[in-house]
């Protein structure tokens, strides 16, 4: 049915075209913040690739200035360093989200829920100055567990977060079940609990540890560095990151060529971590919410 | 189950698991309380030698002793600055753009794309800064700013890449997914009924955006500026790789720089004398206070708006 004013006036006329001029800009906007990603990505790739070879994996850096050698030992070292960090971080960082998913009425929940938080946000370089503090000025030295204790302080609340939040969507119900079979509540907990979220809680001790193997600012200080395999863990350790970051800043091309292997290297784990991190906790929240 | 609770035993196995874990709640506050004291502890000699003109002063002098960090402090302030008069408004606009125009289908895996660019490492970023980021500044954008804007203070002289300028840039690239997460979550929980009402009034799609989306959801924006600007004080590695590592305060935004964290991770593993490594705790100190206002008030923000969850 036509009615009377069923012209578009000049200013519908207007409020439309800018209308689809926004449109436009809020689909660049979305497109800028993607770009970058992609740009590092490509250049990753393109450096990275034609750089890695078995020398790469195998050896240990060459003198300085000179040309080959490989990361091996910076490879060894994150793994060292992730893997204390981890044997550390998690078991606390699990105990603290356990504690603030099962024990909500606790007084020290809320003070707890707030120190994660801040937690996580103290810029990793300070805390690498208390690890420094802590661990490095009495003992005199750099050493790999100075840089253990500073990436378990990183690890600990992002698993305390992602644990709480995964217990968190376990249905009441199945807890009262539990504790109305008679199982104690420590057993409906740890068995009940615990056990049906497994996948979820290891997903996020994942994310954990792939932001612990990328970070450096906290290993620059107590960790340092170490041109050869360290001999004890009180010792400087490489690692994957702080290689990264003094090749890149050094004036050799061949460094910065293997900085890119790195970089290649690096990010391959990350993502891969982060990849299979999101889409299991995506399968887990979808499968929870049917219920 | 027919075995009667042994209530004494079952009892005592619930209150050692609660004080466990009690424990390790103490342990966690504990840990940040002793973060604060331990950094404070190093850096105390220095606040007591310089006093309030440590922040104030802009001499930094690891030769002759003198430490005055407001270089530091001014290069951490104009490099945020930077990155969020670039980020805000893009990560705004995707936001608006994931949860109002663009369907699941394609809102899922860009979300997800930029989930990825945050878990990126700050080292990587560095190096794309280092090798692709800064010489195209060098080559294209500093000459093209200086050629036309040059007349201005802030983009006179000489371009060599490193500088403020690129170090606002990644990091505005680096807090972009925490921003623009954060908008979405604020963007989702206005009722669809208000986007409705405004529709069947007439409003065009950006006018329902402007009207029902935007207005209410001022001060969630406003938390999640905030939270990228505590993403931004703490970003290092990236930054230092970047900025030219000066310790200089310049008018330029092509000048090189230092911010609080990168100074620190520039000099303190060789840090010459124990004054040098306590005014480098120092700086860390204010950087740790002044990160957690922020991020406090960030989280004041957010906990109305945004139903619970931050």
């Amino acid at each position: 049915m036509k009615l009377k004013n069923d012209q578009l006036s000049g200013r519908d006329i207007r409020r439309k075209l800018f209308n689809g001029w926004m449109l436009a800009v809020l689909f660049m906007a979305t497109l800028v913040t993607v770009l970058p990603l992609f740009n590092i990505f490509v250049y990753v790739l393109k450096q990275g690739i034609p750089a890695l070879n078995l020398d790469f994996f195998t050896q240990l850096p060459a003198p300085v200035g000179e040309t080959g050698g490989g990361m091996a030992n910076a490879m060894l070292g994150s793994l060292t360093l992730v893997f204390l960090a981890a044997a550390l971080g998690v078991p606390v960082g699990i105990a603290a989200g356990v504690f603030l998913s099962e024990y909500k009425e606790s007084k020290l929940a809320h003070p707890l829920r707030f120190g994660v938080d801040l937690l996580t946000s103290i810029p990793s370089i300070i805390v690498g100055i208390f690890a420094y503090a802590l661990v490095v000025r009495p003992i005199g030295h750099f050493s790999a567990y100075a840089g253990a204790l500073a990436l378990a302080i990183i690890i600990i609340p992002i698993v305390a977060r992602t644990t709480e939040e995964i217990l968190r969507l376990v249905p009441v119900h199945i807890r009262e079940a539990g504790l109305a079979l008679g199982i104690p509540r420590w057993r409906v907990i740890l068995v009940v609990v615990l056990k049906g979220t497994r996948a979820g809680v290891i997903t996020g001790v994942m994310l954990a540890v792939a932001r612990a193997a990328g970070e450096t600012a906290p290993l620059i200080f107590t960790a340092l560095n170490n041109k050869f395999w360290a001999r004890s863990l009180d010792q400087p350790i490489a690692s994957l990151p702080v290689t990264l970051y003094n090749y890149a800043i050094s004036p050799y091309e061949d460094w910065h060529r293997q900085a890119w292997a790195a970089a290649l290297v690096l990010m391959v784990f990350v993502l891969v971590l982060n990849l299979v991190t999101r889409l299991t906790i995506g399968r887990v929240a979808k499968g929870r919410k049917r219920d | 189950m027919s075995r009667a609770p042994k209530k004494r035993e079952e009892h005592f196995g619930d209150r050692l698991f609660l004080w466990i874990l009690r424990g390790v709640a103490v342990a966690v506050l504990l840990l940040l309380a002793a973060i604060a004291i331990e950094v404070f502890d190093v850096a105390s000699p220095a606040f007591r030698k310089f006093g309030a003109g440590f922040l104030l002063s802009n001499n930094w002098d690891p030769v002759n002793e003198e430490f005055g960090a407001l270089a530091f402090i001014y290069g951490t302030v104009v490099s945020s600055l930077i990155a969020l008069c670039i980020a805000v408004p893009i990560s705004v606009g995707a936001a608006l753009f994931l949860t109002e125009i663009a369907l699941e289908g394609l809102s899922k895996p860009v979300s997800f794309l930029i989930e990825m660019l945050a878990a990126i490492p700050s080292v990587i970023y560095g190096l794309w800064g280092i090798f692709v980021l800064a010489p195209w500044m060098r080559t294209t954008l500093q000459p093209w700013l200086g050629e036309h804007l040059g007349f201005i203070p802030l983009f006179s002289g000489p371009g060599y890449g490193v500088g403020m300028l690129t170090a606002g840039i990644i990091l505005a690239i680096m807090i972009t997914p925490t921003i623009s997460a954060i908008c979405r979550e604020v963007f989702n929980a206005v009722p669809q009924i208000q986007r409705e009402a405004a529709l069947a009034l007439g409003a065009t799609r950006w006018e329902m955006i402007r009207t029902a989306v935007l207005k209410s959801s001022g001060l969630g924006i406003f938390g999640a500026v905030i939270l990228g600007l505590g993403r931004a004080l703490g970003e290092t590695m990236a930054v230092t790789m970047v900025i030219g590592n000066r310790p200089e305060i310049s008018s330029s935004l092509f000048a090189p720089a230092h911010t609080m964290a990168s100074v620190i991770a520039n000099e303190y593993a060789e840090a010459a004398g124990d004054m040098h490594l306590s005014a480098l705790a120092a700086v860390g100190f204010s950087l740790f206070v002044v990160s957690f206002l922020i991020n406090f008030i960030a989280r004041l923000l957010l906990f109305r708006p945004v139903s619970g969850r931050s």
